[in-house]
């Protein structure tokens, strides 16, 4: 039973095509790296494929009510909008509303849960408006976890960490995987992509131009035609390291 | 903010609205003890007594506490859902519009024909801009667009009004109009109250089931539909009942600001920030204000029909403006 099915999904956006015909099939236990330039589509091929925008073909995920998507996935977008000041506790206890059927305890579990796997204890009961920007992400992406869905779907988790935690994150992405949880996240650290997940497909011009293991997607070609960057790639005793050496110019 | 603390805010903020109401029952220019006076509200010695009680004071600080409760609770449910802590009920134009129906009412004289074609005048006012709203912010409107198209309402109903002002035929009319827009709760029957009460209770039905909704919205837009939020429903349901509690309000007290601003502003540090326990609290919030307000202008100028509506605002405004300097410093 696969987590996630896109067949020729197309999103147009002010009367540009941003998104055209992705095929997709998200398996249980993979932690997918979603990369590509800027501008390639990414975060609109997450909004549709959750039904956050309207598009043409299928999707798994949007093709279910409203709550049972919220069951199905959850969704930690890129712009990090906290409106009020809600203690981190409450602010990650959010992510209980889509299982309104839960019992209190359940609720409390699932919180405490993701409070402990993002190290947030000590921030419990502060403001979550006051805290740093990488604090913020790691209490909207506890918010996230507590909603306990087969899918999390996450959009540039990494940005605004520093090096421990974003190393933090994307570990505990890992052990979900390896949990039998799926992770689809659009990432910009390629070496960081490259270390961690266990496929990674790259978009360009809303198309997915590759799709497989790190290694087959990060080729010199591949990296040339659409970063426009060479790099060093190599596989050595500690996992795959990737490294951009320099910018192509044409 | 734990859940005892909340409960407890809440039957304090109740205590202190019950102790209002009765403040407001004994209040009035027939200085009645306070023993006789609640005697003649149960039917009890007095004949005269009881149908000043019954006709007269009961009215008055029932809609004085329905009046500030629906104000209350739609500001919080509006900030809640723009996330936006300036944003107040007549934000998206339900209380100008529904001025403007009192307003064509008194002008056409309709109102003075018969008395209850104003507040149901004031009904249709808020219900046209409603509609309106709708139409011109469509189905999949966002934030921004509904609150554009309120503002376009809100500036259409007051020109529309000042027009209606402008062409007043003596100025008799147009001083009963001013005056009515002012906002008051005197000399309300209890017809009145039988108008606002169902008009309001199905605004409250329609707010109520929305405040999970706006918790998780305070994450945005996006954030909030994937943990399941139905965003074109909350918005249906969040404009309805805003304007039905809003036009209601309007409809029997006329325009009465601040309220619906600073109620919700006043207690939302107090219930943790949580737009689902500010709906409740800000209701409570609101009554006090509004019945607090009304037993005020009875005390201060007894003989000069001190309006509500502008005794609000005086108090109102210096207050918001505090509250704005007072928290400059710690909120982001």
């Amino acid at each position: 039973m696969s987590r996630l099915t896109l067949s020729g999904l197309t999103c147009r956006l002010a009367g540009r095509t941003v998104v055209d015909a992705v095929d997709l099939t998200l398996q249980p236990g993979e932690f997918v790296g979603l990369i590509g330039p800027n501008g390639a589509g990414k975060t609109t091929l997450l909004r549709a494929a959750l039904g956050l925008l309207p598009f043409t073909g299928h999707s798994s995920i949007a093709a279910l009510p409203v709550r049972a998507r919220a069951r199905a996935a959850a969704f930690m977008p890129q712009g990090r909008e906290i409106a009020w000041p809600l203690t981190v506790e409450d602010l990650v206890a959010l992510g209980r509303v889509a299982h309104p059927d839960a019992a209190a305890a359940a609720d409390r579990a699932a919180t405490d849960r993701a409070i402990a796997a993002l190290r947030l204890d000590g921030l419990r009961h502060r403001p979550a408006t006051s805290l740093s920007g990488g604090e913020q992400a790691r209490a909207l992406l506890a918010r996230a976890l507590a909603q306990e869905t087969p899918l999390l779907v996450t959009d540039e988790p990494a940005a605004a960490l520093d090096p421990a935690a974003q190393i933090e994150v994307m570990e505990l992405f890992r052990n979900l995987a390896a949990e039998g949880r799926t992770i689809l996240s659009s990432l910009h650290d390629l070496g960081s992509a490259a270390r961690h997940c266990s496929r990674l497909i790259l978009l360009e011009g809303g198309r997915i131009t590759a799709d497989g293991p790190p290694e087959a997607v990060l080729t010199a070609k591949n990296l040339a035609r659409s970063f426009g960057v060479t790099a060093h790639v190599e596989r050595g005793p500690h996992g795959l390291i990737f490294q951009i050496l320099g910018r192509i110019t044409r | 903010m734990t859940r005892p603390r909340y409960c407890l805010l809440l039957a304090g903020l109740g205590l202190l609205v019950g102790l209002l109401f009765l403040a407001s029952l004994l209040t009035g220019p027939a200085g009645i003890g306070i023993g006789r006076s609640l005697a003649a509200l149960f039917g009890g010695g007095d004949e005269v007594l009881g149908l000043v009680m019954r006709e007269i004071r009961l009215p008055r600080a029932i809609l004085g506490l329905a009046v500030g409760a629906a104000l209350g609770v739609s500001g919080a449910a509006l900030q809640g859902f723009l996330r936006n802590p300036l944003a107040e009920p007549g934000l998206i134009g339900t209380s100008a519009s529904a001025a403007l129906g009192a307003v064509i009412a008194i002008h056409t004289g309709l109102a003075a024909a018969f008395p209850l074609a104003l507040p149901f005048a004031a009904l249709a006012g808020a219900l046209a801009s409603v509609a309106l709203l709708l139409v011109l912010a469509g189905p999949r409107a966002m934030t921004l667009s509904l609150i554009l198209a309120g503002i376009a309402i809100s500036a259409l109903a007051g020109a529309a009004t000042s027009l209606v002002l402008n062409l007043s035929p003596n100025p008799f009319a147009a001083n009963e109009i001013v005056f009515w827009m002012m906002g008051s709760l005197a000399d309300r029957s209890m017809l009145h109250v039988w108008i606002a009460l169902p008009v309001m209770a199905l605004g409250l039905a329609m707010l109520l089931p929305t405040a999970g909704s706006l918790d998780a919205l305070t994450l945005g837009e996006d954030a909030g539909a994937s943990m399941g939020v139905d965003l074109g429903r909350l918005r249906l349901l969040l404009v309805g009942g805003t304007a039905a509690l809003v036009g209601g309000a309007t409809a029997v007290a006329g325009s009465i600001g601040f309220v619906g601003l600073v109620a919700p502003h006043v207690l939302r540090r107090a219930v943790g920030s949580r737009p689902s326990r500010l709906l409740p609290a800000s209701a409570l919030g609101g009554a006090a204000m509004v019945l607090g307000a009304d037993i005020a202008v009875r005390l201060i100028m007894p003989d000069r029909d001190l309006k509500l509506g502008v005794l609000t605002a005086l108090v109102g405004a210096p207050f918001f403006l505090h509250l704005i300097v007072k928290t400059r410093g710690d909120t982001p």
